[in-house]
């Protein structure tokens, strides 16, 4: 029961968290159609200008700060990058963003260098917040669910009950007709860009004191966002959020046990290989996804 | 009077050219120096430069002066392949490795077989941390030095500790999923029936190399399992998170661990790791002899006050080398391998010796404490001010060694 307790709420966590890193991704290909290879980039680079921020001027400001700044790069390189390659098509789209990764990783090394920076959680929110059995519960933990609920609400509400979640839309479908109306398409989809980097800025705030910040964090993610994006349907946002809290509970609970299945193989050694697994056989069974509403 | 002093000038440029350009021994490095463990590989480049630089500094080895060549591997056997044809076509004769035991038995057997082939281009393998116990066993090499010790003598250090640790009952195993954890988890397994038969294996793991982002389920269930203690081979993210997880959930265990003091590790372990988090190591900056004294508080006033060289392998396995070439009166690599073997050098703990029959390296291993640095424990832990290690047991050279299974075949 302890085990099945705790493991439950550890997947929710982890599920939440996953949400965090894979809604900006959500959103800039729904919008855009654009699959950006340099999304985990934009969180490292979160995690990085977190950690700049808060030892200048603390954690909080830095909550704020550090995805504004990564949201602004994001636009720029929609702007003066994306945006040209964009013409020559989705194959030149995605060899750009492919090359923006290693660019970002580079220049985070020349600037930071290899090694870990001390990004440490705030005193405010280190420490237990409540005890279940013998395992206790970390406040941070909790700062992070609540942070990445909170931006599906504010993601949802924002595109289906706002004037510009309307535009936006209406853009992604029918660009000449918006654009006859009178709204910048090509602005559009800068701020589209820049807020799904600035997303993925935040959950680098939140992400990189919690884990480890260093050049090789964004290598590590990558993987997993897209496994995230792809089987909840790229595209849909509830998607995202359905598949993320089902990955991070299916991977914790499969940690949990012991049987093996075949062999010396057992449940828990394949557990992180098995959204993967997941990923693949969605693609045969349901190639649009769990929530996905197009065939491609 | 001026133009004499002209040509003062480039005759001394010339020399200077001359021996720069013909009498080097150039050592190759061959690690990661891009990718996932870059930090690593940069550290040991570090601290192998700063070890060259000190040898060049008394007038290098007969007459001529070491040349570092770093070579970047990527942390892929196939590309150290590649890397070390390169390497063999510039004239290099002595390379340098040690991240992975899996790019360390592959130099192995490509350096077997060319200096089979091409005796005239010979290499000798100074391998300074990857620790499969194998390369000094049933694979062992002439052309093989191991400067490092293999797990099986840390694992056997380790249980040592063990046996006199009276809090010890429970023993959770966890590790990656590869060749090194397997020995690690095998060891600990074998090690720890024999030695505290009274203790219980609660649990035994492999997880996936450097893929595991949060480690609150492995923290779970070593909960649920009641260990008291973990053995681990964990290193890097690997061994940061999982330690960071344990503070998280309240996890009241101790941790052996081979890796604790590996370059951004101690930072991050932070005040979650201190009394907790044990490890296996060969080097203890708090316990230099005061010979070696100097060598840190150069390393420290050169590369910053959080510094610390951990890699003290680097600066052995170079004083070898260079003896064994002023014994042999030569550079060429196959005497300069005899040479070395069954080679005695006085260490920075105490005696060591260049085992003839394996080409392993004997020397004194430190289990330490992760612990809040002042007081005796001066140096502190590499890149903190606030941390560093302080000592449970040290074992001589003597009580490490194991015996070895190796039958050395040295070329006629």
């Amino acid at each position: 029961m302890q085990l099945f307790a705790t493991s439950l709420l550890n997947g929710v966590t982890y599920g939440l968290l996953l949400f965090m890193l894979s809604a900006g991704l959500t959103l800039i290909f729904s919008m855009m159609g654009v699959l950006n290879f340099a999304h985990a980039s934009f969180y490292m680079l979160g995690a990085y200008f977190g950690y700049v921020v808060s030892t200048r001027i603390g954690f909080y400001p830095a909550l704020v700060v550090a995805p504004l700044l990564v949201g602004a790069i994001g636009a720029l390189v929609e702007r003066y990058g994306l945006r040209r390659a964009h013409a020559s098509g989705h194959v030149p789209e995605l060899l750009f963003t492919f090359g923006l990764a290693f660019v970002i990783e580079e220049a985070v090394r020349l600037v930071w260098g290899s090694l870990p920076v001390p990004y440490k959680v705030p005193a405010s929110l280190d420490g237990p917040l409540f005890t279940l059995y013998s395992a206790t519960f970390p406040t941070y933990k909790a700062f992070m669910m609540g942070v990445s609920v909170a931006m599906l609400v504010a993601l949802y509400a924002g595109l289906t009950r706002t004037r510009a979640g309307l535009v936006i839309r209406a853009a992604l479908s029918r660009p000449d007709m918006v654009e006859a109306l009178g709204h910048n398409v090509p602005k559009v989809f800068m701020l589209v860009f820049g807020g799904g980097a600035a997303l993925a800025g935040l959950a680098g705030v939140i992400g990189g004191n919690a884990f480890v910040t260093e050049p090789a964090m964004a290598e590590a993610l990558g993987p997993i966002v897209f496994v995230v994006v792809v089987v909840g349907g790229l595209g849909s946002l509830a998607g995202a959020f359905v598949a993320s809290l089902f990955i991070g509970i299916v991977q914790t609970f499969a940690v949990a046990i012991d049987y093996s299945i075949v062999g010396r193989i057992s449940v828990s050694q394949v557990a992180p290989v098995l959204p993967y697994l997941i990923m693949v056989a969605i693609l045969i069974v349901r190639p649009r996804g769990l929530l996905g509403t197009r065939e491609s | 009077m001026r133009t004499r002093s002209a040509l003062r000038a480039v005759a001394c440029a010339f020399a200077v050219l001359a021996t720069s350009a013909f009498a080097q021994v150039k050592i190759a490095y061959i690690d990661p120096l891009s990718g996932l463990m870059a930090a690593t590989g940069e550290h040991g480049l570090r601290e192998l430069e700063f070890a060259a630089e000190g040898i060049n500094a008394k007038g290098g080895v007969l007459g001529q002066k070491l040349e570092i060549v770093p070579m970047d591997n990527k942390l892929s056997p196939q590309e150290s392949l590649i890397v070390l044809k390169n390497a063999i076509d510039q004239g290099v004769h002595y390379i340098v490795q040690g991240n992975g035991s899996s790019v360390a038995g592959a130099l192995i057997d490509a350096v077997n077989k060319n200096n089979e082939r091409d005796p005239s281009h010979a290499v000798v393998f100074l391998n300074y941390a990857a620790v499969d116990p194998d390369f000094t066993n049933d694979k062992c090499s002439f052309w093989h030095f191991r400067f490092d010790a293999n797990s099986d003598m840390k694992m056997e250090a380790l249980t040592s500790y063990m046996k006199g640790d009276k809090n010890l009952h429970k023993v959770y195993i966890l590790n990656q999923d590869y060749q090194f954890g397997h020995q690690v988890a095998r060891a600990a397994r074998e090690m720890i029936t024999a030695k505290r038969p009274d203790v219980q294996i609660v649990g035994e793991e492999l997880h996936p190399l450097a893929k595991v982002k949060d480690f609150s389920p492995y923290v779970t269930k070593i909960q649920a399992s009641g260990a008291d203690s973990v053995v681990t081979g964990n290193w890097g993210s690997d061994l940061q998170l999982l330690v960071k997880a344990a503070k998280d959930a309240n996890l009241k265990a101790d941790f052996f661990t081979y890796y604790a003091g590996v370059v951004g590790t101690p930072p991050a372990l932070g005040d979650s790791g201190v009394d907790r988090v044990k490890v296996v190591t060969y080097w203890n900056s708090n316990a230099v002899s005061p010979a070696y004294e100097p060598y840190i508080d150069a390393y420290k006033k050169k590369f910053g006050a959080t510094s610390d060289p951990y890699t003290g392998a680097m600066r052995l396995a170079l004083t070898y080398l260079t003896d064994a070439m002023k014994k042999a009166n030569s550079t060429e690599p196959a005497k300069v391998a005899r040479a070395m073997e069954g080679m005695k050098e006085e260490g920075p703990f105490g005696s060591t010796e260049m085992r003839a029959a394996d080409h392993q390296l004997i020397q004194p291993l430190f289990v330490l404490t992760f612990a809040k640095a002042g007081g005796a424990l001066k140096n502190t832990a590499d890149g903190t001010t606030d941390y560093s290690f302080k000592q449970d047991i040290k074992l001589d050279g003597p009580a490490t060694a194991r015996p070895t299974s190796c039958k050395m075949q040295r070329p006629s």
